[in-house]
């Protein structure tokens, strides 16, 4: 699992187990596969409780007791990440994959400054000098546009807005030099300018330096500005997989097709009403044995209830886990 | 006397606030007014430090103007004494961002709902039970939900239980603080569909004052919108005009930055840089010259007055030189 054409991330048959209602382990990320290639931006996209969180976790080993990794595969830069000593999976982490996640409040050390994290990051991954370091962390607070980055190094989180801490927290995820960024709703705290600044600074790192990020977020507009390829999850499985292009012209899935009529502006004109999916998320371990999405889809019959569809192509880099794309091959494809 | 237009629902006129912070002094609002027609949804935008959460809060008299005055059906609702206060509050319902810390998680769904009703004293004991049962079918929850508590129901069945309080009372005006921005994008659409349905169906009518962030919401729910910018209110218009031709270069900015609907080519850049300047030290002059392309010399000494332009078909601008000439 080495070599120069291999992925820079693969993952092959996740499955995330966590505690069910009455103890017992069920199943929320369940049997998950995709690869990431250098200078690739995929997005991940789901309602909440689909499992893009845990997926995201588990490519660096840290999905937290009681839950747990079952069964499956993470392969970065060729190597095992769930086999690795755990001092290489310390270094793997914000070194090889960087990541942001959310609740920027929590991931950072309340009683250190910005330019103290920073700095120890720069040292450590990069092996820079102290004072080099600080020349390159004020480097980084201006490359994500917060303002005043000399002031900035010697704020406390406390200090800072939570815009402000979403974006440190980026610096700090990129600064240790990633080949991968994983980031976990990075702009949901930003305002609309601010996220803007921000994806284009992602653009421009993966021009720059082949960065590849793991978009996870359910704003299917940051998906459309910024990602190269989508992955759709539903109820703990990839159930469509395409080029975003592609996805946002001819969705497969009845759920991809779902998620992009509810956004205003897709309504019919004159409707007066929005596309809306009735229902939720099935919870893990309440999830039907068919297809999971069988109780809200409207195109459901006989056939999605009773088994549960595979991903397959479909054509234009595309791949969807549905009976209808072979009950009627082709028909759903515009 | 008898001709004219019927006076607003709601007039908001010159408010002034400003809080003690430890950074400093943060002025929030730098003399804010709107109107709000009865029936009417007026939506105000902006980004973080521009002042629509305060100005939502002073409408609420969650909190007391430094100046600056607020008439609600005539009456000027902070001169109000706590007593009249509380007997005429049942006209203005409120639903917040997050139902999850909104709602007492003591309480039973029924309980919740029934709150408002005991409150203001509205129906006898018995005659509520069976208005609670009405309100909660009326926001789409299944009658179980009553005994339930809100823990036990998902993000967007808790919003929904929000809404029906805040409708129990048969309010007037409803303040909707960012209703939708915690919700995933399918539950989203329907409180969105729910919020417009029961302002045409309610036997009150209210009005919306809905403060929001996201553009394509604000959109699609708002008749008229209202674009802040640090503490004051830098373009008001209907909303389809708003959109389709801004005339204040902040309000084109705010459109610019909003990501597409699909992927492709961009004609212009997405972001400028820049954050918005601090609430505690906003510029001189007006408050987006610093951000402004368009920004001449006098935009740094003087603040534009939001004047209606002519023929604008209820749209004012606070700029010296607004976009799209004429």
């Amino acid at each position: 699992m080495s070599g120069d054409d291999a992925p820079l991330l693969s993952v092959r048959a996740l499955t995330i187990a966590v505690p069910g209602p009455s103890g017992e382990e069920v199943a929320a990320v369940d049997g998950v596969s995709f690869d990431v290639e250098s200078g690739e931006i995929v997005a991940l996209v789901g309602e909440s409780g689909c499992g893009k969180t845990l997926t995201s976790l588990a490519l660096v080993d840290l999905v937290p007791p009681p839950v747990r990794v079952v069964s499956g595969d993470v392969f970065f830069a060729g190597r095992d990440v769930r086999m690795l000593p755990p001092r290489e999976k310390e270094r793997l982490r914000g070194g090889g994959i960087g990541l942001v996640f959310q609740e920027p409040a929590a991931a950072l050390d309340p009683v250190r400054t910005i330019g103290w994290e920073l700095t120890t990051v720069l040292e450590r991954h990069r092996g820079m000098s102290r004072k080099a370091a600080r020349i390159e962390a004020q480097r980084w607070l201006h490359r994500v546009a917060l303002p005043d980055p000399e002031r900035q190094m010697h704020a406390f989180p406390y200090q800072l807005s939570g815009g402000m801490r979403q974006r440190a927290l980026l610096a700090l995820a990129l600064a240790g030099g990633p080949r991968l960024l994983v980031a976990d709703e990075p702009t949901a705290a930003l305002d609309v300018t601010v996220q803007a600044q921000v994806i284009e600074l992602l653009l421009a790192l993966r021009q720059e330096l082949s960065l590849a990020v793991l978009l996870v977020t359910h704003d299917l507009g940051v998906v459309a500005e910024a990602a190269d390829r989508v992955l759709v999850m539903y109820a703990g499985e990839i159930v469509e997989s395409a080029p975003a292009r592609e996805l946002f012209a001819h969705p497969r899935h009845p759920y991809t097709r779902a998620l992009l009529a509810a956004r205003p502006g897709s309504e019919a004109p004159d409707s007066g009403r929005l596309a809306a999916l009735r229902g939720a998320v099935p919870e893990p371990g309440r999830r039907p044995s068919g297809c999971a999405f069988e109780p809200r889809c409207d195109e459901a019959f006989g056939r999605c209830a009773a088994a549960r569809p595979s991903l397959v192509p479909t054509g234009a880099g595309a791949e969807a886990a549905c009976f209808l794309l072979d009950a009627k091959p082709g028909a759903r494809v515009l | 006397m008898s001709a004219g237009p019927p006076a607003p629902l709601l007039s908001v006129n010159d408010l002034h606030k400003t809080f003690a912070t430890g950074a400093g002094r943060v002025k929030a609002l730098r003399g804010v007014a709107f109107d709000l027609a009865a029936g009417e949804t007026l939506a105000l935008v902006g980004e973080s430090g521009s002042g629509k959460t305060t100005a939502a809060r002073l409408v609420l008299r969650l909190t007391a103007p430094d100046r600056g005055s607020v008439l609600f059906d005539g009456i000027d609702w902070l001169a109000l004494s706590a007593r009249e206060l509380n007997r005429r509050r049942r006209e203005v319902g409120v639903v917040f961002q997050d139902p999850a810390t909104s709602l007492d998680p003591r309480l039973t769904i029924a309980e919740i709902v029934a709150e408002p009703l005991a409150i203001h004293g509205i129906g006898a004991r018995s005659e509520r039970r069976f208005l609670v049962a009405e309100l909660v079918a009326s926001v789409g929850l299944p009658t179980s939900a009553m005994a339930r508590l809100p823990r036990s129901l998902s993000g967007g069945q808790r919003q929904r239980v929000a809404i029906a309080r805040a409708l129990a009372t048969g309010p007037r005006l409803v303040v909707l603080d960012e209703p939708v921005s915690a919700l995933d994008v399918s539950i989203r659409s329907q409180i969105l569909n729910l919020l417009k349905s029961l302002q045409r169906g309610a036997p009150s009518r209210p009005a919306y004052l809905f403060i929001g962030h996201d553009l394509s919401v604000v959109r699609w729910i708002a008749d008229r919108t209202a674009v802040m910018y640090l503490g004051r209110i830098v373009e008001e218009a209907p909303t389809a005009a708003l959109f389709a031709s801004p005339r204040h270069p902040y309000t084109a900015l705010l459109l610019a930055s909003r990501p597409r609907e699909a992927p492709g080519p961009r004609s212009a850049p997405l972001a400028v840089p820049g954050d918005p300047p601090s609430p505690v030290a906003p510029p001189s002059g007006c408050p987006f010259h610093p951000r402004c392309a368009s920004a001449q010399p006098v935009c740094a000494q003087e603040v534009p007055a939001l004047v209606a332009g002519p023929a604008e078909g209820g749209r004012s601008v606070a700029c010296h030189a607004p976009l799209g000439g004429g």
